[in-house]
This record gives structure tokens, C-alpha cells and sequence, in this order.
């Protein structure tokens, strides 16, 4: 085997990755802050995917796509929030669960509704077609376009995170919200904005996956198995591991679809069962959360 | 209890009696209620899909309802029972009663593995694990294409006949189908029914209400989840035994999500934790799904909407429900 197409293959899963993380990210921060699970993030991610393709063709610039999609289906997903999720808060777990559950059938029959139940491609933006030589091959620009703002939009965030007055009432809200309530923080406006956020970040997943996988109303299900598989192999909740284990899964399918391609989906469902049986809370959980 | 003082008080004691009396005898109430099936419903062939989800909803409501696990994968075990039936009389070329009994060993099989793996989980998690492990045998399915017929589903092979010990009954007849059919869903009544009465049913019935305090009473809740998993996907497998009969095909999408998804639709809109609810869900969806679609395709944004709207509002289902408005009735389901 050429030794150049396996570093190829690597870049590929790199950027497979990125996407897995951006999705996965979204899910885990919602889970990490209200402890819900949205089971209507894969759906949301196809929502952001045709949100991204119609805002493209209506401004004719992929570009407002890319930033318009996340914060409209993010503003769609904090609607979400307010109307339902928000009444569930305190009932049993497995409520907001069978809720988006619900609700990622009615998102996924309304885009049959809408836009057809065909699969429609996504074409590439024009400055991104192509290929860049990285000395050792050709690799194809968007791919290496995506991998960069995925970088980019893990820095903010860990800014956000991490150095800002909002990053820390977000920490310290998923730690204790009993006592931020107490401190006089509206716990409620934080967890709408988290919601809101979460989406978005699924949303942005599905633009940027567009160009890559083809745009059906389908598509949702296998990403919501994907960003599952993600978040148990990193532990849910954590940031690091959806960043750690998305890179992973992403570089393990593209290497299994070098030898084996038949087995690149299976491959990743597989990766998950073997660290369920040696860390059943992923590789960053928390013990006691699993 | 208190003094009942009004005149009302004779019936109402005679009403908990006669309920005391059918919840006693329930898998046989529930058998009369599935004889009659077929006549109340517009069509046999909606009866008959009654049955089979009832059974497979009834074997996910064993894990959902009472243990308050919430699987997302259990069409893996209403699909292997579908598959195995179906590879067991097309290409093996064993009689019914020895493919369904197979099929129901290696679903069972099959729960202990997606099992041992998943109940190491715990809440949310365990539903996204569920879920995945599910996608992966959909996914095994789909590339043993020359086992499973991949895509295409399982075809190739015909139930016209079904052998009753010596007696050929004609299963293409709608009503012997129905009837012979009810004999397995008897089965799973039967098995459901004296699971839930153990000390072992019990059992479960407390780890879904506090399990640290069920750990503490000194049970083994890994072991209990792990064996509970196990019956519940043997009992789903019924069903899916029933489903390779009654079509003669399986579709690859026994296997799928959208099935897992349906199931847990099912067993919310009759009512989990509740013996005969499971029945009224499949035929609340299965009404719904074809009475909507005479309008629009678009049928699954109704029902979608509906399951949200029971959610929020009606979490204990139509039967949960139901049975909450008998006053004496809280006590014993």
C-alpha cells in the first residue's frame, strides 16, 4: 500500500472527524448543562443541512449559508426549548428524550413535505473546489477548509468556556444550578441559550457535511448513531472527549475504508462496545455518570 | 380502607371485585379481548399486525414499563427473530416448529451479548447504546447480503401450510392465520404474565423504582437487568417469528431504527406498565397509520405530533390512563 495514500486517508478522516466533532459537541454541551439528550439532533442536523443549501441558492453565496443556517435552526432549537423541552425539566429523564424522539419524526416528515423525499446534491462552493498539494498529495480544498473552522470554532468555544463571565456561569450552572439560582442568575435564560447553542453546533455540522454526503431527509439517522457512538466513546458531557473520541471515529472509518470498505460503518459501532467493556463511562466521563 | 357510608359502596365493592377477578385471570381476559379482534377491526390483516406488534411491544414493555430501562434498539431482536424464521425454513429447510424455537434461542443469544454490554450503562446512556448496538446489527445485516439478502430483505420462501400435528391448516386464510397466529401471542401472555407474578418481577419493579435502595436490599441489579434484557428480546422474537410467517418476506427494515422508534411509539401511546396496553398501542398506531394515509402520505408527521402531545400530557398512555380513573385499580394492574 502507497504510503502517501494512507497520509490522504488520514486528512480524510481528519476532516470526517471534524464534522463528527462539531455534531457530537453540540450534543454533549446540551447534556453536560440541562442533562437532556436531544434525540432530535440528528434531524436538526439535516434541518441545518437544507437550511444551509436553500439560504445558498436564495442569497446565491454559500457563504451566508454557512453562517445564517446555524443561527436560524439555533434560534429554532431555543423555540424548541421554550415550548417543550422546557416543560419536562424535573419529570423523569427519559421524558425529554421520548419527547425530541417525537419531535425529530415530525422535522424529518416535514422536510419530505417541503423539499421531497430525494436526496439533492450540495454543490461545493466555487473558491473551495479543487485540490491543495500538502507535498506528499492532493488533498481537496474544502475538506481542508472544514478542518480548519471546525479548529476555529473549538477555540472560540474554549474561549467562551473558559475565559468569559458567560463561560463561567455555563460551568458553574452545570455544576450546581440550585446555587446559581441562589446567587440570582436565571438559570432558565442560560439553559435556553445552551439549547440554543447545541442546535446550532448540529446545525453548522450539517452545512459543512453537505458538500461531502448527499443532503436527504434520511441523513439525520445515521449522524444522530454517529454523534451517539462519539459521545459514549468520550464520555457524555465532555468537551475533550467529543473533541478526542469524534478525531478518533472519524480517522478509524476512513482507515477501515481503505482495506475494508464494507466495514467502515460497522467498524466505529464496534470501537464503541470495546470501550464500553473496559470504561463503561468513556474515555473523559465522570465514573458514577455512566 | 374507610367506612363507606353512602349507598353507592355495595356496587363500588362489587366493581373492585369483578376487577380483582379479571386481573387475576388476565392473560385469559386478554386472549378473549385478542379472539374478538379480528371482528371489531376493519380489516383481518390490520388484526393480524395488531397481534404480532402487540407481542413484540408487549416483550419491550417487559424492559421499558416495568424495569424503566429505555431501549432503542429493540427491533435488533424483533429483526434476528424475523431473520432467523425466515433463513431457518428457506434455507435450512426446517418445518415452523423447529425455526421459530431457533429463532427465538438466537434472538435471546443476541440479548445476552447487546445486554451484557449495555446494562454496564446506566440511564440516558443506555438508551444511546441500545440505539447504536442496534445500528450495528442493521449494519451486519446489510453486508451479509448472500445470509440475509441484504437490502432486498429475505425472500424466497413461502408459509402457505402450517403442520398442527398432523393437521394441515391453510395459512393463507386470513382468520386460520389469525388464530393460529394468537397461539404464539398466548405463549408470550402466558410467559409475560408469570414473569411479572415471580418474586423476580418483583424484583425489577423495584429497581426501576430506586435502584440503589433494590442494590441495597442485597439483589444483584446487573444480573437482573442483564436477565431481564434477555427475556424481554426473547419475547420481541416471538413476534418477529410471528412476522416471517405471517409475510413471508423480511424486510431489511425489521432491522432498522425507524422500527426501535415505532415500538417505543407503541408501547407510550397504549401505556407501559400496563399488562394489556401494548395491544392498544400497536392498534393506536397502526389505526392512526392507516387512517391518516388515506389523506396524506405525510403520515408520520401526525403521528409524530400525536406521540409528542401523549408526552407531555398523557404519559401513561390510553390504558395507563384508563385504568387510572378506576378508583380501586391503582393498587393491582
Amino acid at each position: 500500500m502507497d504510503l502517501s495514500l494512507i497520509i490522504m486517508q488520514l486528512f480524510s478522516g481528519i476532516a470526517l472527524g471534524a464534522v463528527l466533532v462539531i455534531t457530537a459537541l453540540g450534543l454533549t454541551i446540551v447534556f453536560g448543562m440541562l442533562g437532556v439528550v436531544n434525540f432530535a439532533h440528528g434531524a436538526l442536523f439535516m434541518i441545518g443541512a437544507y437550511a444551509g443549501l436553500y439560504l445558498a441558492s436564495l442569497t446565491g453565496s454559500f457563504w451566508w449559508g454557512l453562517l445564517l443556517a446555524p443561527v436560524l435552526v439555533g434560534a429554532f432549537g431555543m423555540l424548541i426549548e421554550f415550548v417543550l423541552v422546557r416543560r419536562l425539566y424535573g419529570r423523569s429523564i427519559d421524558d425529554p428524550l421520548l419527547l425530541t424522539f417525537g419531535l425529530s419524526y415530525i422535522l424529518v416528515e416535514g422536510v419530505r413535505i417541503v423539499f421531497g423525499s430525494d436526496g439533492i446534491p450540495f454543490p461545493t462552493p466555487s473558491q473551495l473546489i479543487g485540490v491543495v498539494d500538502l507535498g506528499v498529495g492532493f488533498f481537496p480544498k474544502y475538506r481542508l477548509f472544514v478542518i480548519a473552522l471546525v479548529a476555529v470554532v473549538l477555540l472560540l468555544l474554549w474561549l467562551m468556556l473558559e475565559k468569559t463571565r458567560v463561560g463561567l456561569i455555563v460551568r458553574a450552572g452545570a455544576r450546581d444550578p440550585q446555587i446559581m439560582r441562589v446567587l440570582g442568575v436565571d438559570i432558565g435564560k442560560v439553559w435556553l441559550a445552551i439549547f440554543g447553542l447545541g442546535v446550532g453546533l448540529a446545525a453548522l455540522g450539517g452545512v459543512l457535511a453537505g458538500p461531502m454526503r448527499s443532503v436527504n431527509p434520511e441523513m439525520g439517522t445515521l449522524v444522530l448513531a454517529e454523534a451517539f457512538v462519539v459521545t459514549v466513546i468520550g464520555g457524555l458531557g465532555s468537551i475533550v472527549g467529543a473533541v478526542v473520541a469524534g478525531l478518533m471515529v472519524g480517522i478509524c472509518i476512513s482507515m477501515v475504508a481503505l482495506f475494508a470498505p464494507e466495514m467502515a460503518t460497522i467498524v466505529m459501532f464496534a470501537l464503541m462496545a470495546a470501550v464500553l467493556l473496559v470504561r463503561p463511562q468513556g474515555l473523559f466521563g465522570l465514573k458514577g455518570r455512566a | 380502607m374507610t367506612v363507606q357510608s353512602t349507598g353507592e359502596a355495595p356496587s363500588l365493592s362489587q366493581s373492585r371485585r369483578l376487577f380483582a377477578v379479571l386481573s387475576d385471570h388476565r392473560v385469559l381476559v386478554s386472549l378473549v379481548a385478542l379472539a374478538l379482534l379480528p371482528w371489531l377491526l376493519p380489516s383481518k390483516a390490520l388484526a393480524v399486525n395488531v397481534l404480532i406488534y402487540g407481542v413484540v411491544v408487549m416483550g419491550y414493555n417487559l424492559l421499558f414499563g416495568y424495569t424503566g430501562l429505555l431501549s432503542f434498539g429493540h427491533a435488533a431482536f424483533f429483526g434476528t427473530g424475523a431473520y432467523l424464521t425466515g433463513i431457518a425454513i428457506s434455507r435450512w429447510g426446517l418445518p415452523w416448529f423447529a425455526a421459530v424455537p431457533l429463532a427465538i434461542v438466537a434472538s435471546t443469544v443476541l440479548a445476552a451479548l447487546i445486554g451484557t454490554i449495555s446494562t454496564r450503562t446506566r440511564g440516558i446512556y443506555f438508551s444511546m447504546v441500545t440505539l447504536a448496538l442496534a445500528q450495528l446489527v442493521y449494519y451486519l445485516a446489510l453486508q451479509a447480503s448472500s445470509f440475509t439478502g441484504g437490502e432486498n430483505g429475505l425472500r424466497g420462501f413461502t408459509v402457505d401450510r402450517i403442520n398442527l400435528l398432523g393437521w394441515q391448516v391453510n395459512f393463507l386464510d386470513p382468520v386460520n392465520k389469525y388464530y393460529v397466529l394468537m397461539a404464539f401471542a398466548a405463549l408470550a401472555l402466558w410467559v409475560q404474565s408469570r414473569i411479572l407474578n415471580s418474586p423476580f418481577g418483583a424484583v425489577i419493579e423495584a429497581i426501576r423504582e430506586n435502584e440503589q435502595r433494590a442494590r441495597a436490599c442485597g439483589y444483584d441489579v446487573e444480573r437482573c437487568k442483564l436477565i431481564v434484557f434477555m427475556l424481554s428480546g426473547a419475547i420481541s422474537a416471538i413476534g418477529g417469528s410471528m412476522s416471517a410467517l405471517h409475510l413471508s418476506i423480511v424486510p431489511l427494515d425489521s432491522l432498522h431504527y425507524q422500527t426501535s422508534g415505532m415500538i417505543v411509539m407503541m408501547v407510550l401511546l397504549g401505556g407501559a406498565r400496563s399488562f394489556f396496553g401494548p395491544f392498544i398501542g400497536a392498534a393506536t398506531f397502526l389505526i392512526l397509520e392507516d387512517v391518516v394515509s388515506l389523506w396524506t402520505p405525510h403520515w408520520q408527521i401526525v403521528v409524530g405530533a400525536i406521540f409528542v402531545v401523549f408526552v407531555l400530557f398523557l404519559p401513561k398512555g390510553i390504558w395507563g390512563t384508563l385504568l387510572d380513573l378506576l378508583p380501586f385499580a391503582r393498587e393491582r394492574r
